[in-house]
This record gives C-alpha cells, structure tokens and sequence, in this order.
C-alpha cells in the first residue's frame, strides 16, 4: 500500500514538473512493447518453434543418405555452398589472369601470332543458378504480362470476345508445367534454329513454359477488372465521347490497376513454382536443376544442400511476392482496400 | 412550327424482358426554353431517369425523339454534360484533374494550354472548390465530390445540364448549400438544367416549370406547374411564402392523391 501510494506520488510530482517525460515514461514504451509484442516476437517465437519441431524430429529419422539433417547441418551447407562460390569466383579470375599473361607473353615474342581467348568453363554454383533462375522467372513473367494485360482488357470489354476466349482460358489455365514442357521443348528445338542464338534454348524453353503457366491469373483478373469497372465511369467516358484508346488510357486502366496487379502477383508466384518444376524435368541450368543434380549425386552433405535450396526457392518466392505487394500498393488508387 | 431550344416528341421507350417489350415511357412530349430550369419529379420507378438518358442519348427512343437547336440527339455528348447522382469522379484522379480530363476533350482544339488551366480554376471557383483541387475524391465530402461533379459538367460549357438526383445521396444541410450554389450558379450563368429530384422544396425552391410525371408502365408527363417566384430566390423568405406554399401543395397533392403509388 504504501508502496503503491509512493509510486504514484512520485509519478504525480513528475507531471507537475515535466509532463511530457511522463507521457514518454508510461504510454510508449507501453504500445511499443505491444507492438512489437505482436509484430516481432510472435513470429521469432513459432520460428524458433518451428526449428526446434524440425530438429527433434530429423534427428528420429535415419535415410540412405545419412540422418534426415536439422537447422545446424542446412545452416553449415549454406555456408559452404556460399564458400564454393566465392572459390570458384576467385579461381576463374585466376584462370583469365593466366591467360592474359600468357596471350601478351607470346605476343611479346611474336606480335603476329594467334592469340585464343577461351572462355572460362568452371562449375556452376548454386548462386550462378539461383540467379539464372531469377533471370528465367522475370523473362518468363514479363512475357506473360505483355500478353496477358492487353487480352485481359480486350475481353473484359467486349462480351464477344469474353465468350470466345473463356473456355480456351479455362482449359488451359489448369495444365501443369510439366504437360507444357515436352511440346514447348520440341516446338523450340525445331523453330528456333539460329547459328548465333540470342538465348539459349534451355532458357527459352523455361521461360516460355513459365509464360505459359502464369499468363492466366492476370488474364482472368484483368478482364473481371475491366468488366466490373463502375458504369458511371463509362458513361463519363461516353459523355465526353472519348476515343477507343482515350477510353482504355485514362479510364480502363487506372480503374482496373488494382485487380490487374493481384493477378500479377497471382502469376508470379505461378511462375516461381512452375519454373523450379521445369528446371527439374528439363535439366535446364537453375534452381531446380541444382535440386534434381543434388538428389542424383546422393552424397551425405545432398540432402542437407536440397534443404538449403528449398528455403532459398522459398525466401526469393517471397520477396518476388513482397515487391508485386509494393507494387500493387503504389498503384493502388483505392485507400481503402486492405492489401495484404 | 414553333421550334423550342429543346423539344422532346412523342417519346416511347420499350425495354425488352422476356414477356416481351416493357412500355417505360409513353409519348412523352416536353418543349424547354434556353435557361430554363425544369425539374422531373414522380415516384421512383416513373422513368425520370429514363427520360434524362434520352436526352443525355444514353437511350434511344424506340419511337418519337429528341431536338436539341433543331438537331437530333442520337448519341451522347458534352453539349448535354450529366451530373451524375453518385459524382462520377475518376477515383485515382485530384478534384482538377477531374475536371481538366473533361477540359482537354472538349477544347482540345480551341483553347491553349495556359486557357485551359483558367477555365478549369474559373469553374472550380464557381463551385466553391479550389482550395480542394489537389485532392482526391477519397479525400473530401459527398459534397464537395458533387462539386467537382458539377464543376467537371460546367466545364464542358453544355446546352443542357442534365442532372440525375444530384443531391439525392447528401444530407439536407449540405443539399441546401448545393442549392443555393446551383442556383447562384444558375443566375450567373443562365444554363439550361433539366434536374431530377425526388424533393418537393427543391423543384420549387429551383424551378421555372416543374414537369410531374405519372407512374409507369407508360409513364408520361401527368402535368406541368409554372412557377412563378421572383428569382433571386431566398429560402428563409420563401418558407412563410404563400405562393411557395401553394406550389409545393400542388405537387403534393399530385404525388399523393393523383399519382398514389400502389402500396410498394
């Protein structure tokens, strides 16, 4: 009691004197905790949870390769596919040294003589892939919304059109990635016959099978978009006797920017998914051919390396996922949709 | 013939449904006056909202027509701009953009850049509205969006000003400072308005006629009250005025005996 009194005493001289030290005193590190309460420690806690469930449980768990690893064992392959990059990055810096060491020491004894620059054919790392895998998924996803935005819009205004291409869409849009893969490789391997290609034809045929899986989100969402634009814009639109494109530009489009832009994020998160599956099948370079190369080699580090790669698909799956969110919150004009 | 600035003949609409074409409107015949003010009143259902797409040439009539200075209304146009009930603004564009997007495709041709700008302050001004003209239509009160809406109509510079319950969705304090700008606006500018309205003080408070009309199917025009008060009009004045009284009598006693609405 007594106590309690003096506390609050105190408390009470303290406002008299500085009001605000007070405020600061009591209230925000009141809602700071809360806060963070809910927003940090929540997710760290059933994190930690979650590594602690997978570790007692891999270590139950004994495979051909080796116990099933836990966080320890994926954390140190992490580290050491890290390290193989690093050392391959240096020994191909060191191989091109040499080589231009050598092409200016037989240059110096001849200056007509032939000179041949090769270039550096080392492993490929598991960054090199992941990269390539990025590269492959942005291609693939940037073709598709090419495609997918102007028919989407197309179809959401005019009923005819929506009616023709419907059921095309809804035959295709379920087809697995792995269905697509054995035609788009044979169409590539016969039409894309170059002495000096542009692309390879591994990327081509990822990329493409990537377009061809996430076209269909943006496709659907676009045209709803368009077609649930109020009817009283249009009507604005007619007032005015705006053009055909006028008419999409300034009204259409910005109308249906938000629905457009969760289809967009919709087939990204196709695209990650389906490319991986591509990679796998095609043994094309990526992501997904470092998984299936891992599962075929079968030493005692693979499964802990499979591990690694699948939070990695994971983490760049979500942070593709985060910048169309960023996206679709820049140009969103409704403040009071909830995007989430 | 006398030829009116507007003149609707003989108006029928059908509407299709699946027993058949649905008789909306049925010989409608309306002559307006350049600046008049006209409202439509009747019970919901009447076809007033018919009757302003024909002229906004939203609808066509199935038979009959509209004349707009002797020429024929087949398609719709900023000569015969609308104010919408719900504003109609494009939500991801500032109360001047609104406004300048309707500017740019009516004077595209006749006017600079630097008059385009004036004209569109000019009739953001005249709405009451420029210290809103960087907002966004989230931003400001049903209100204030039913300026810009009206703002965004002025600015087309039509020969008819067609608006559908333009003060429908506000409150009454805020309906009654709309009114008084609109007739304010009216007098300054001597517009042609055909306005929709379900208030009874309203259409008198604003009109020169005030055309009631029957219920559908086949609605038509019941009867047209002249209303004969001295402009400007004050609403405080008006409220113990005998002849307002009576007017607003007349049009009650056609909502509500003439035209009872069967029990809804």
């Amino acid at each position: 009691m007594l106590f309690k009194s003096f506390i609050k005493n105190s408390f009470l001289k303290t406002q008299r004197v500085t009001p605000m030290a007070l405020e600061l005193a009591i209230n925000i590190p009141k809602n700071f905790a809360g806060k963070y309460l809910a927003t940090m420690l929540i997710p760290i806690a059933a994190l930690v949870m979650f590594m602690g469930i997978w570790s007692g449980v891999a270590s139950q768990i004994e495979t051909s390769l080796g116990q099933l690893p836990g966080p320890v064992k994926v954390w140190e392959q992490t580290i050491s596919l890290y390290n193989d990059h690093v050392a391959e990055r240096e020994k191909e810096i060191k191989f091109y040294e040499r080589q231009e060491k050598r092409n200016a020491l037989k240059l110096e004894k001849n200056p007509d003589a032939k000179v041949k620059i090769r270039s550096y054919t080392g492993q490929v790392t598991f960054i090199d892939q992941m990269f390539t895998s990025l590269y492959t998924v942005i291609s693939g996803f940037l073709v598709a919304s090419l495609i997918a935005i102007p028919i989407g819009i197309i179809s959401g205004l005019s009923n005819t059109v929506h009616r023709a291409l419907n059921p095309l869409i809804q035959i295709f849009k379920p087809v697995s990635p792995l269905a697509w893969l054995p035609i788009v490789t044979i169409i590539v391997s016969a039409v894309y016959v170059s002495a000096d290609p542009m692309f390879s034809k591994s990327f081509l045929v990822s990329a493409i099978t990537v377009t061809l899986c996430c076209m269909w989100p943006t496709i659907i969402n676009t045209s709803i978009g368009v077609s649930s634009i109020d009817e009283d814009l249009l009507n604005v639109s007619r007032v005015l006797r705006l053009g055909w494109f006028t008419k999409v530009y300034k009204i259409v489009l910005p109308s249906s920017i938000p629905m457009i832009f969760a289809g967009l994020r919709l087939s990204l998160g196709i695209g990650w998914m389906v490319l991986i599956a591509a990679e796998m099948l095609a043994q094309n370079p990526g992501l997904g051919k470092f998984v299936w190369d891992e599962f075929q080699n079968g030493s005692s580090n693979s499964l802990a390396r499979i591990m690694v790669a699948v939070f990695v698909i994971g983490l760049i799956g979500f942070m593709l996922d985060r910048v169309m969110l960023f996206a679709q919150r820049k140009v969103s004009w409704d403040r009071n949709a909830i995007i989430r | 013939m006398s030829n009116s600035f507007l003149q609707l003949s003989q108006v029928c609409i059908d509407f299709p449904t699946d027993k058949g074409p649905f008789r909306a409107l049925d010989n409608v015949n309306l002559n307006i006056e350049e600046k008049e003010f006209i409202s439509l009143i009747g019970h919901s259902g009447c076809g007033k909202s018919t009757v302003l797409n024909i002229v906004a040439g939203m609808y066509r009539a199935t038979t009959g027509g509209v004349l707009l200075e002797n020429k024929e209304v087949n398609e719709p146009g900023p000569d015969r701009a609308v104010v919408f009930q719900n504003h109609s603004l494009l939500p991801w564009l500032t109360s001047y953009q609104n406004v300048e997007l309707a500017v740019q495709q009516v004077f595209k041709q006749t006017m600079s850049r630097v008059e385009m700008k004036e004209w569109i302050m000019h009739n953001l001004e005249l709405v009451h509205m420029t210290h809103a003209k960087d907002k966004l239509p989230s931003e400001i009160s049903g209100g204030m969006k039913q300026r810009v809406g009206i703002a965004r109509a002025l600015a087309m510079q039509p020969k008819v000003l067609l608006m559908d319950e333009p003060f429908g969705a506000l409150d009454a304090l805020t309906r009654a400072h709309l009114q008084d700008s609109l007739m304010e606006i009216h007098a300054n500018l001597g517009n042609t308005v055909i306005m929709i309205t379900h208030d009874v003080d309203e259409a008198v408070l604003l009109s020169d006629r005030i055309v009631m009309m029957t219920n559908g199917p086949s609605a038509t025009v019941g009867e047209i009250l002249d209303i004969d008060l001295e402009r400007p009009r004050n609403r405080l004045e008006l409220a113990d005025d005998e002849k307002f009284t009576h007017y607003r009598a007349e049009v009650l006693r056609f909502l509500y005996e003439r035209q009872k609405k069967q029990a809804a």
